[in-house]
């Protein structure tokens, strides 16, 4: 076959999620060195969107729904980026593509197509399925990608994911953010009584699952970076406070024992403590919990509003916002705590800051003449750019790809409530997150590997 | 009168407007309204007679005249019938992010327990807790049911109606 000069074979355990979901074997394919024509530079503001073509996964004779259904999330997946442009299958001249055959270039050029996905899914006797991917780069006419997979059917979503991101690595050169959860607070009821719900789903939005009941208020849920756990505030006790949650077991347990209400917790980037706020009568001053040895340490200590803190990802600094210069301001401190810089100057309140994964930036909610808007800033305070903006945005997080922003948007008035969105550094790709109730204060997963 | 209510106490707000037959006791400070159908030192009187709610401008949680008037009319009671805890809620409006919204709403609970203490309430019988902007009680979407988001609610803990 063209394009297999060699087979790397790859064994990785994929602890995944507690899914019993394991990818025992993950076959790499490699092709001739990329001298590919097709990539895409996912710096630039305004981008065309790629057109690629994703015929039906061949299922060869087996469950072609299955098949169909695999293609679809892949599409939809690389679709919703707005950095690739699925082509409708109608328009494909090639029919019935095998994985293992070398595609007509010239039917895919003459649809303008750059790049092509072929792939296939068989149940194999063993009862799992393998399933297998190539990624063509129609106009070098040659093969950019190849992989192939086993996994149990039950977890066919999750591979349709982790291909897409292997897609979307290849053209990008950036890590894909595809096989990933959002955790989230789910609402339900009139709006004088809500119901709120811990939930996760897939970052698509399927399979939502809950993790709390819905007895006690819970908010601001955050995934931890390195463990199955999220860290979030419930109602549940004495005083309203910051809990761990572990995802996998339901274990749960309070975060330190404070004089007070705490709130706003996150996770620090190597997952060993946690940053959150703690009320002393009219003010809020942050501290940080080490996980193991129990120890709080207070980070600020003024007459203010100091909350929602974030570490930087190396671990080195925080940012947060406080009232201490009359209205919420975005502030840089030492992740030991001490002077503070103000880092936000423009018109209007700032808050919810999170600083990025890749470090480059600062997300933001921006509240000025009664609109709420979603922006990044650069960690220096410079650089401001509003990504969204209208009658409420709030609570930014990001995808651990440092790409593309997860935050919610309130709708007004009694039957109004929150959905999830999604927005791109761009600013033009606007997405919502389909859930099965009013959502609000996501926060995405890291990548599970 | 507020027609959407706070989930906990909706049955004894339903309760007190029917027995004071939609007089104006329902509104919110009606510290002299007086009816003769609440029992003196109840949960009903202290909600009809003497106001159980302050309110707040936008982001502020300094305390105005007539909240004042009520919570020295609050601490008035409380010292009479002094066999009652009390939990202070503070509250705030949709129009804030959700963490400021929960350290806003503890300040103006903070600020209300304060001025009972002043006026003589025993500091360890109040305890405070902020619900942010989690739990309105009316929901339109302007300044008019803002307002009446924006407050601090003294809740008698131990009342019996």
């Amino acid at each position: 076959m063209r394009g297999i000069l060699k087979k790397l074979s790859v064994f990785t355990n994929r602890k995944a999620r507690g899914l019993a979901f394991v990818l025992a074997s993950f076959v790499v394919i490699a092709p001739l060195p990329a001298s590919a024509l097709v990539e895409i530079d996912i710096t630039q503001g305004n981008i065309e969107p790629l057109p690629i073509a994703l015929p039906s996964f061949s299922a060869e004779g087996g469950d072609g729904k299955l098949a169909a259904d695999m293609t679809n999330v892949i599409a939809a997946d690389l679709k919703r980026s707005g950095l690739f442009r699925p082509l409708d299958p109608a328009s494909f001249i090639q029919k019935n593509m095998s994985v293992n055959s070398t595609p007509r270039f010239g039917d895919w050029r003459q649809i303008s197509a750059q790049a092509l996905v072929t792939g296939t899914v068989i149940k194999q006797p063993d009862g799992r399925l393998r399933a297998e991917f190539r990624l063509w780069d129609v106009f070098a006419s040659e093969q950019m990608l190849g992989q192939q997979f086993y996994t149990t059917p039950d977890n066919w979503r999750r591979l349709a994911h982790i291909i897409a991101d292997a897609i979307y690595e290849r053209l990008t050169g950036e890590k894909g953010y595809f096989d990933t959860r959002i955790v989230f607070v789910d609402e339900t009821g009139p709006k004088d009584k809500r119901v709120k719900r811990l939930a996760i789903m897939d970052q698509d939005g399927a399979n939502v699952r809950y993790l709390t009941r819905g007895d006690d208020l819970v908010l601001t849920p955050r995934f931890s970076p390195t463990s199955q756990e999220i860290t979030y505030m419930s109602y549940g006790g004495a005083d309203p406070s910051v809990y761990l949650l572990n995802i996998e077991t339901g274990q749960r347990e309070i975060v330190g024992n404070f004089p007070g209400m705490t709130f706003a917790p996150r996770f620090s980037p190597d997952g060993q403590s946690v940053v959150m706020s703690l009320q002393q009568g009219g003010n809020a001053n942050i501290f940080k919990m080490d996980l193991r040895s129990r120890q709080t340490t207070r980070l600020t200590n003024d007459a203010a509003i100091d909350t929602s803190p974030s570490f930087s990802p190396d671990g080195r600094q925080i940012v947060f916002e406080s009232d201490r210069g009359g209205t919420q301001q975005l502030y840089v401190m030492s992740a030991s705590g001490g002077g503070a810089q103000r880092i936000s100057f423009g018109p209007g309140r700032y808050s919810t800051p999170v600083w990025s994964p890749r470090g480059d930036l600062i997300a933001f909610t921006k509240q000025h003449q009664g609109r709420f808007m979603i922006g990044v800033m650069r960690p220096d305070g410079k650089g401001e750019r509003i990504l969204t903006e209208g009658y409420h945005n709030e609570g930014p997080a990001w995808s651990p790809n440092g790409r593309v922003l997860v935050f919610f948007r309130d709708t007004p008035g009694a039957n109004g409530g929150p959905q999830v969105w999604t927005v791109d550094l761009t600013g033009y790709n606007e997405q919502r997150v389909e859930t099965p109730a009013f959502a609000s204060d996501p926060s995405w997963s890291p990548l599970i590997d | 009168m507020f027609m959407s209510l706070n989930a906990g106490r909706s049955a004894r707000w339903i309760a007190v407007c029917f027995a004071v037959l939609f007089a104006a006791a329902c509104a919110q400070t009606k510290p002299d309204g007086l009816s003769s159908n609440v029992k003196p030192g109840t949960g009903q009187d202290f909600v009809v007679n003497v106001g159980d709610r302050v309110f707040f401008e936008e982001d502020q949680s300094v305390l105005n005249a007539q909240g004042q008037a009520t919570l020295a009319n609050q601490a008035k009671w409380l010292k009479r019938y002094s066999q009652y805890t009390i939990t202070v809620e503070g509250h705030a409006d949709e129009r804030g992010t959700r963490q400021y919204n929960i350290a806003l709403g503890a300040r103006r609970a903070q600020a209300a327990r304060d001025y009972l203490v002043a006026q003589g309430v025993n500091a360890s019988r109040i305890k405070t807790i902020s619900y942010g902007k989690e739990r309105p009680v009316a929901v339109c979407n302007d300044n008019s049911c803002w307002s009446q988001n924006r407050r601090a609610v003294t809740v008698l803990n131990n009342a019996t109606n």
